[in-house]
């Protein structure tokens, strides 16, 4: 994980056969610039980038769902809890489970764990819509294959 | 069993916190009752679960979009609740 640059995510562990639910895994640094701040002397994984990282879960298995023809975009975070402290060096076990998919947007429960036990949880809503102009897709698809997405059972040649 | 307008006017109420008395059949959603559309997401959700629909919000924006069609025509609140018997209706057939 960096998180200093978004990327919160480390590895997609598991997609269900019926893609309503993802398993995926990011180890929160030792080190950060964002501990710079986030707080001096006393490193604190920032609640926001929990939730960025939870959103980035789901983002993944709505991307496999819609094969990768369009774009998720966090709308809403609903019913956010940060129930502990995460710091670093921990391991945040994330998984994400769909509630709904209606047109042009999408429904998930989102979780994180840490040694099996809840350390946050939310239910987002994503507005998914067409892949803006320029690199962006071609940019995801370079992150799905460092974090070993199974890109080559989702997208279509 | 209450009708699809009482029930579409109750989620609109508890979904946006708008008085239920305020909310009629020739209400506008966006225009009367200031729904955006991030609010209507909820809503579509809410309706979605509760008919066991799909609304086509993608198809309907393309079409205002487009100029094929009004605001009216998916957003007064008669209106609305015509499309959703429709989508109904076409699921049990």
């Amino acid at each position: 994980m960096r998180p200093e640059v978004f990327k919160m995510v480390d590895r997609v562990v598991a997609i269900d056969p019926g893609l309503e639910t993802i398993q995926c895994e990011g180890l929160v640094p030792q080190e950060s610039s964002i501990f710079e701040g986030h707080f001096p002397g006393h490193p604190i994984m920032p609640g926001v980038l929990l939730i960025e990282a939870m959103a980035q879960t789901t983002g993944w298995l709505i991307l496999a769902r819609n094969r990768f023809e369009k774009m998720p975009f966090l709308a809403t975070v609903k019913e956010a809890k940060l129930r502990t402290f995460v710091v670093p060096g921990q391991m945040l076990d994330l998984h994400s489970r769909i509630l709904h998919e209606g047109s042009g947007f999408v429904v998930a429960q989102t979780k994180a764990l840490i040694e099996g036990k809840p350390v946050c949880n939310a239910e987002l809503v994503f507005r998914v819509l067409p892949w803006p102009e320029g690199r962006m897709k071609d940019v995801v698809l370079k992150v799905a294959e460092r974090v070993e997405f199974p890109v080559a059972g989702f997208v279509d040649a | 069993m209450s009708s699809t307008f009482d029930t579409v006017a109750n989620i609109i109420a508890e979904t946006c916190d708008i008085p239920r008395d305020t909310i009629t059949s020739e209400s506008h959603a966006i225009d009367d009752l200031g729904i955006d559309s991030l609010d209507f997401l909820d809503i579509a959700f809410a309706i979605d679960k509760a008919f066991g629909i799909k609304l086509p919000l993608e198809q309907w924006t393309q079409e205002v979009n487009d100029g094929k069609a009004t605001t009216e025509q998916y957003f007064v609140l008669k209106n609305l609740c015509a499309r959703i018997d429709e989508l109904v209706a076409a699921k049990t057939a």
